[in-house]
Formats: structure tokens, C-alpha cells, sequence
């Protein structure tokens, strides 16, 4: 990996930004002038991204920029913080995610959460709790559908003969995939991942990335990341926010090697954040 | 400076024991008390107490049977109408409440654990007793549930506040809609909490005398049906407590005993509860 953020050639490559979109690709899901409240806080300024089908897009930038806020508008989960008020528009193949029932929108843009958060229950009930709650399969094609999502976030192995004993007795990195699973299960067309191995050690940091590029063919996915490594890893193009501004958003491995603003250099270097 | 020293450490020494003794007052009232029941009622309690309705005036032996059933069915009626209520409430007050209507919510629940229990009895008097023109059980459990509502609304909120926001989020993420991530995921999380609550609140309640002495009243005999004069062990123990007979009296320290004795079988039992589920909330 020569793209680390400490590697002095990075520094002094500025060229003209690159157009947008940076892949060609069509866009699944498209935020257009976005600004967001909390109360009398303002947290995000006119953001505008567009995140094409089938790919990972990283989201990067010191605490508190936005990104987290951003992401959490994406499946409209900050609407359950008092206070907060988001403007602007944000797309889902089209459609205005803002207008759109929600419960549908949250079905089709799943999300994993920053510390493993799964329910306390038994591990089957756990993966199938999405697929019931929406009334999406037979009760007889639920161990099929848990079977699969436990596969797709390569936790079967590890589960397959206590599917019924608590989520809780799991470590750290199975309960995050065993998250994965659960919100895989109910097939969402955009995953949402807000700094999904922050409390995780790097094997299983190093196993939850290799399954998110293993299921990017059949979901586009947003990743939220403080580990710029695993953004370059992982990611194929790559969104600086600073101060609830998105500063740049390219191709990751431009904004790595050639970022266009002041800002993601020192940033991407380590001057700051 | 060793003068100020001497007095430092002399005041820690002060102040260590003061908080001791008065650690050991309160500890050491229950087992008093309990003490004392057990030395006056257990020579009293034998089979029959359970068994036999209680005797005449003036005569020997006899038990308090109908007292115990009769308990039993204030009771649950109480926790009948109180629980769901208060149940409910708490859900409210913790997953819908705002700033404004939930304040008012919360703020009544103080109170109306606050009024006296006897204020409560005259209360269901005047709007069930006096519309059946009768004491009854009904009306007797109806006082109690006045007492269990706020009792049980604070604790399912307390409980149901403590579950992490991560979870409901989880479940809202899935597509769940918010009764659904309440009734799924954020209740059978604070299930053990809220049951402990509710053992606490309904243990509380079936000490109670004030509230049934003009409601359910009482009865030397079995009563024969939910809106006919029942009688009940704290009733039981106040009217033989205060009458002339020292059979009578040997009687009412029996039941104080079964009373107490139930309580702490509830609050022992909440206790097990709590500390087998700490682990169940994420």
C-alpha cells in the first residue's frame, strides 16, 4: 500500500481537480445543496455528492465535520434527534428519499452502526428481525435468509452451531458482522456504514473490509471512516469533509496522491485533524 | 500543623462513625421488627391460619383464610387495571414524551404517588362504593391500582430511558417502525428491570390498609363474589390489632407475619431478577 497519508511524495502534486463523477457510473443515490440544523447548530453547508451504484465511497475528515450527519441523513436516522431540520435534496434512484415513507427508505438503505449494536436476542432472531419486521419472506425461508446474510458477512463458519444462543456472547468484531448480516438480510440496495471498525481490532477490522468489497456487487455502500488507510483500501472514491463543508471528492487514489484542495492535503498528510 | 492534622483525622473518625451507627439503625430496624414478628406470630401460625375462617369474639383458634384469598383477589385486580395502565404510561412518558405534556405526565405521577393512602381509599368510596351502594373487592382493587399506577408509569420509564439509543436505531435502520422497535427490541431489553418494578410496586400495595378499610371492608367469612365485602390481611390485622381479645391479638401478629413474610418473597425475588439480567440489556 504506497498510498499511506505519511508518505512525503503525496505532498506538492496539486493539479487541477478532476471532473465529476469521478467513476462513471450511474448514480444510486445522489444529495444535492444539502444543509443540516440541530437546533441552532448548523452541521452541514450545501453538501453535494453523488454516489454511484455498485461502488464504496469513504467518507473522511476530522471529528465533527458533518460526515457522520451526513451519512445519518442518507436513511433519514437524524430525523429521531429532536431539534433536527435538514434542507436540500437527497435522491434514491431518483426518488426524493425526503418524501418517501420511511420505514421503505430504511429498508432499502441499510445501515451499521459505530459499536456493534445488536439486539438482545438470539443470533437467528437478530438477522431475521429485518425480514420480519417488514414482512418480507415466509416464516419457512427465514433459515435460508439467515444462512445467506451470515455467509455474504462471512460469519457463518463461526455461528452456525449456536444460532439460537444470544447475540451478546459474541465478540466484538462477530457482533459488528453479525450487524452486517442483520441489515444484509433485507437486501438493501445502499449499506451505510458509520465508522463500522472503530472498536475493532485490526483482524477483524481486516475481515470486515474484505466482506465489504465482496458485497459491493449487489449494494452500492457509503463508509464513514476516521482510518484513512482503510479508506483507501476499501474505497473507490473518497470524500473530504471539513468543518460541515465537503472540501473534495474524487477517485480515492486522486485524492490521496493528488488532491486538488489545500485542505485534503493536510489533511491526507497528518498536518491536522 | 500537627494540630490541624489531629483535627482532620479526629473529624474523618467523627464523621466514619456517625455514618456507621446510622448505617446500623436502619439495618437494624427490619431485623427488629422482623425479630418481634417472628418472636409474637410464629407461635401463632400453624395450619389452621391458613386454613379456617377466622372465630368469633372471645373465642379460640381460627385462621384467616378467607383474609388470604381475599387479599389475593384485591390484588389482582389491582394489578389488572394499574399495571397495563401504568405500563403504557411509562412507554409514553420514555418513547413519546416531549418537553411539554410529558413534563405534566410526570409531574401528576409524583403527585398521585404523594397523596395518602387514605385520601385514595375515600376517593374509590365516593366514585365505586357509593355508585354500588356496596364494598367490594372491585372497589378495594380499584383503590389499590390508584397506588400502583405512578408506581409502575416511573419505573417501566426509568428502565426503558436506560436503553441505549443505538438499539432503537438499530431497529429503526432495519425499517421497523417506532411501535415496533418499542414493542421488539426496547421493552424485551428493559423487560427484567420493568418486571422488578412492577413485583416492588405490587409488593407495595399489598401492605396497604388505609385505602381498603372503607372500599373492600371486611368479612369474617368467604365472600361470594368480587362486589361483596372482602376481607384482607392488612384490614385483618387492624381490626383484630384493636380489638379487646389477646386470641385476637396473637392473630393479628400471625398475619403481620404472612404479610411481611410475602413482601420480602417479592422483593427478594425482584432482586434475583435484576442481578440475572444485568447482562440481557445492551
Amino acid at each position: 500500500m504506497n498510498m499511506t497519508p505519511s508518505d512525503p511524495n503525496l505532498t506538492g502534486q496539486q493539479q487541477a481537480a478532476q471532473p465529476l463523477p469521478p467513476q462513471a457510473a450511474p448514480a444510486k443515490m445522489r444529495a444535492a445543496g444539502v444543509n443540516f440544523h440541530y437546533g441552532t447548530f448548523r452541521a452541514l453547508y450545501d453538501i453535494s455528492l453523488e454516489f454511484p451504484a455498485n461502488k464504496v465511497t469513504a467518507l473522511i475528515g476530522p471529528s465533527g465535520c458533518g460526515k457522520s450527519t451526513f451519512l445519518r441523513s442518507l436513511n433519514r436516522i437524524n430525523e429521531t434527534i429532536r431539534g433536527a431540520r435538514i434542507e436540500g435534496e437527497i435522491t434514491l434512484d431518483g426518488e426524493d428519499v425526503l418524501k418517501m415513507d420511511v420505514t421503505g427508505l430504511r429498508r432499502r438503505v441499510g445501515m451499521v452502526f459505530q459499536r456493534p449494536n445488536p439486539f438482545p436476542k438470539s443470533i437467528f432472531d437478530n438477522v431475521a428481525y429485518g425480514v420480519r419486521v417488514n414482512g418480507l419472506a415466509k416464516r419457512s425461508e427465514l433459515p435460508d435468509i439467515v444462512e445467506k446474510s451470515l455467509r455474504r458477512a462471512a460469519l457463518w463458519d463461526e455461528v452456525r452451531d449456536k444460532l439460537h444462543e444470544s447475540a451478546h456472547a459474541l465478540s466484538g468484531g462477530q457482533q459488528q458482522r453479525l450487524c452486517i448480516a442483520r441489515g444484509l438480510a433485507v437486501e438493501p440496495e445502499v449499506l451505510l456504514l458509520d465508522e463500522p471498525c472503530s472498536a475493532l481490532d485490526p483482524i477483524a477490522t481486516a475481515k470486515i473490509e474484505d466482506l465489504l468489497v465482496g458485497i459491493k456487487d449487489q449494494c452500492t455502500i457509503v463508509i464513514v471512516t476516521h482510518n484513512m488507510q482503510q479508506a483507501a483500501r476499501v474505497a473507490d472514491n473518497t470524500g473530504f469533509f471539513l468543518l460541515g463543508r465537503l472540501i473534495e471528492h474524487d477517485r480515492t487514489d486522486v485524492i490521496f496522491k493528488n488532491p486538488s484542495k489545500k485542505e485534503t492535503e493536510d489533511y491526507i498528510t497528518g498536518r491536522f485533524g | 500543623m500537627t494540630i490541624r492534622n489531629i483535627y482532620r483525622k479526629s473529624l474523618n473518625n467523627v464523621m466514619l462513625t456517625l455514618t456507621g451507627i446510622c448505617a446500623f439503625v436502619t439495618v437494624s430496624t427490619l431485623f427488629v421488627i422482623l425479630a418481634y414478628l417472628v418472636y409474637n406470630g410464629g407461635k401463632s401460625v400453624d395450619l389452621a391460619f391458613f386454613t379456617q375462617l377466622p372465630k368469633g369474639a372471645g373465642e379460640e383458634g381460627g385462621g384467616m383464610a378467607n383474609a388470604i384469598l381475599g387479599s389475593a383477589e384485591i390484588v389482582a385486580i389491582a394489578s389488572a387495571i394499574g399495571i397495563p395502565i401504568g405500563f403504557f404510561t411509562g412507554v409514553y412518558l420514555s418513547e413519546w414524551g416531549g418537553p411539554g405534556f410529558s413534563f405534566l405526565v410526570r409531574y401528576m405521577c409524583d403527585l398521585l404517588n404523594g397523596v395518602p393512602s387514605i385520601v385514595i381509599g375515600i376517593f374509590a368510596w365516593i366514585v365505586v362504593v357509593k355508585p354500588m351502594h356496596q364494598f367490594s373487592a372491585l372497589a378495594g382493587g380499584f383503590a389499590l391500582s390508584l397506588m400502583l399506577i405512578p408506581i409502575t408509569a416511573k419505573s417501566t420509564e426509568q428502565f426503558l430511558v436506560e436503553v441505549p439509543r443505538a438499539l432503537r436505531e438499530g431497529s429503526l435502520a432495519l425499517g421497523a417502525t417506532k411501535w415496533r422497535t418499542i414493542a421488539s427490541v426496547v421493552v424485551p431489553a428493559a423487560r427484567k428491570g420493568i418486571m422488578t418494578g412492577i413485583i416492588l410496586g405490587v409488593a407495595r400495595i399489598a401492605g396497604e390498609s388505609a385505602p381498603l378499610l372503607f372500599t373492600s371492608l371486611n368479612n369474617q367469612y368467604w365472600s361470594t363474589g368480587l362486589s361483596e365485602p372482602t376481607a384482607s390481611l392488612p384490614v385483618m390485622i387492624y381490626t383484630h390489632a384493636i380489638s379487646a381479645y389477646d386470641d385476637w391479638h396473637r392473630q393479628a401478629w400471625a398475619a403481620g407475619l404472612v404479610l411481611l413474610c410475602l413482601v420480602l418473597v417479592a422483593n427478594i425475588a425482584a432482586r434475583l431478577i435484576v442481578s440475572r439480567g444485568t447482562t440481557a440489556r445492551g
